[in-house]
């Protein structure tokens, strides 16, 4: 083009063996700015509150499964004191009766006294409740995936103690049922809300964020760089954006689970903590818990890169 | 090179603001296009670059009808077309080393390829020692010469400056047309959109491409 010699002539050379100091190569993306981080801060924000409500529908779930599960394996043979009856006798031939049939884990009579002591609750302490009519209970529990036969094992204990009652707790099981699927059904449904208030708050801000890039694009897209480098540059740049901020909201939905589940096993041996374990299990969120956080903030980064690919190639073929 | 053949733009439904341009650029040809503010200079030049589209006529640029070119085809033939911006165009996060490497990083060249290329053009522009400077920084001056390295680095078959001297000193202005003028001695054609009449007078014998009235007169 222009002879070396020429140039020199013309402008002030300066000596060919001074030392470049050259930076890295920049990204074509500025790689920081308020509107990316105004991003990174929604991304994180959303990313922190659909993990939360991921995972405590998860933990739920698995609460109402539990509780499900541990109803379903267990029946109750209740045996009330008739006059002219032996008490105790009636409830050895229930527990040897149930103890026969096939499917059975175990077979466990409460004592007088721990019949008496779960009155407590209602009655107090201190009380002689001999002269009530207090039914003694014989808890069965069944092996975990046998199918009994309630009518068999009526059948089998009412012949030895005709008085005997057997609650398959399947009224209560049926509520309890309908309570934790919709316990679950209203957990999906906020997780889903959750879900789309976030895929519109991130496309908004990553088109508020690729708003302050247009002249870039412009620019490389006259100085000859192809489409698709255009995008791939920002498309890496803004996955980024949304990784950073979904590493960030998932982190610290991560450490609120951990947080809670160390709190409830400190809190296990009082009563606040009973009941809480009672009702939710351990806060303990399982591995798929920890994935299903890891996976919404691995999303929202490929979210993000997708939106603004997508919005430089509309950007671009306004352009020609 | 450039061939226009009853071209014609509209915005929308508005009034033609360019009407019946032909007009042809041969290789090696230096030309200044002027006329007054706002008669369609920086217009003609974003035609000739693709970078719009006209309403009518037939633009042809390295033998290849415009119309029928593909998106890939276009950022190929623009390769070919080197561009100073009136308004500069630098990006401000990257130093003027890498803005005027720009067109060739976005080719995909690697960095040490090029490196010495630029250094040396930097330092003919009289920018050796701006290198690591960022935009924000540089005077009106200094951006123009750093876009003016920008549209030099790909050796350009064709050169579009807008505008070029309407930043700096008359001496500054000067050294500048003086290295269009070496550009065009080197084979690049090139056409410099200006109203400094002073300026055309010391390259009395390039052509003149002369915007009024919407329409284009030519004084060869």
């Amino acid at each position: 083009m222009l002879a070396q010699s020429e140039r020199h002539q013309n402008f002030d050379p300066l000596e060919d063996e001074e030392e470049l100091d050259l930076r890295a190569e920049q990204p074509l993306v500025p790689a920081a700015s308020i509107s990316g981080r105004a991003l990174i801060t929604v991304v994180a924000i959303m990313t922190f509150l659909a993990s939360l409500t991921a995972g405590t529908a998860m933990l739920v779930g698995s609460a109402a499964q539990g509780w499900r599960g541990a109803v379903s394996r267990e029946m109750t043979i209740q045996v009330m004191p008739v006059a002219g009856h032996d008490l105790e006798a009636d409830v050895a031939n229930a527990v040897a009766a149930a103890r026969g049939i096939q499917g059975i884990a175990d077979v466990y009579a409460y004592t007088k006294e721990q019949s008496e002591q779960l009155l407590q609750p209602w009655l107090g302490t201190g009380l002689d409740l001999s002269a009530l009519p207090v039914p003694r209970l014989i808890v069965v529990k069944l092996k975990r995936d046998a199918r009994l036969d309630t009518d068999t094992l009526r059948k089998a204990v009412t012949d030895k103690v005709p008085d005997a009652m057997i609650d398959d707790h399947r009224l209560w099981l049926e509520r309890l049922s309908i309570m934790a699927e919709t316990v679950v059904a209203i957990a999906t449904v906020i997780f889903i809300l959750v879900m789309i208030a976030m895929v519109l708050a991130v496309g908004f801000a990553t088109r508020g964020a690729m708003a302050g890039n247009r002249e870039i694009i412009e620019v490389l897209h006259l100085v000859g760089a192809a489409d698709g480098y255009i995008s791939r540059q920002f498309q890496r740049h803004f996955f980024r954006l949304g990784l950073r901020g979904g590493v960030i909201g998932g982190g610290a939905a991560i450490v609120v689970f951990l947080f809670a589940d160390s709190l409830s096993l400190l809190l296990r041996a009082t009563a606040g903590g009973d009941e809480m374990q009672a009702m939710f299990g351990s806060f303990a969120l399982s591995a798929k818990g920890y994935g299903a956080i890891v996976l919404i903030a691995c999303t929202m980064g490929f979210f993000t890169g997708i939106v603004s690919r997508t919005i430089v190639f509309r950007h671009l073929r306004g352009l020609t | 090179m450039v061939r226009f053949e009853n071209v014609g733009l509209r915005y929308g439904m508005g009034a033609e603001i360019l009407r019946d341009i032909s007009f042809e650029i041969e290789p090696h040809s230096f030309q200044f296009l002027t006329g007054p503010s706002g008669a369609g200079k920086t217009t003609l030049l974003r035609l000739i670059l693709l970078s719009l589209k006209p309403t009518r006529g037939l633009i042809t640029l390295f033998d290849a009808d415009a119309a029928h070119l593909s998106k890939d085809m276009i950022t190929d033939l623009r390769r070919r077309i080197g561009v100073v911006f009136q308004d500069f165009r630098l990006l401000d996060h990257l130093t003027t080393y890498e803005n005027v490497a720009l067109p060739l990083r976005v080719q995909g060249r690697a960095e040490f390829s090029y490196r010495a290329e630029v250094v040396e053009l930097l330092r003919w522009v009289g920018l050796g020692d701006h290198m690591h400077v960022l935009p924000p920084v540089l005077s009106g001056g200094e951006k123009q010469r750093a876009a003016i390295a920008r549209a030099l680095i790909v050796r350009p078959e064709l050169l579009l400056a807008d505008e070029p001297t309407g930043n700096v000193d008359p001496t500054l202005a000067r050294r500048l047309l003086r290295l269009f003028a070496e550009l065009h001695k080197s084979g690049t054609a090139v056409v410099i959109a200006t109203h400094d009449l002073a300026l055309m007078d010391q390259f009395e014998s390039a052509r003149r491409l002369v915007l009024g009235d919407n329409r284009l007169h030519i004084y060869e």
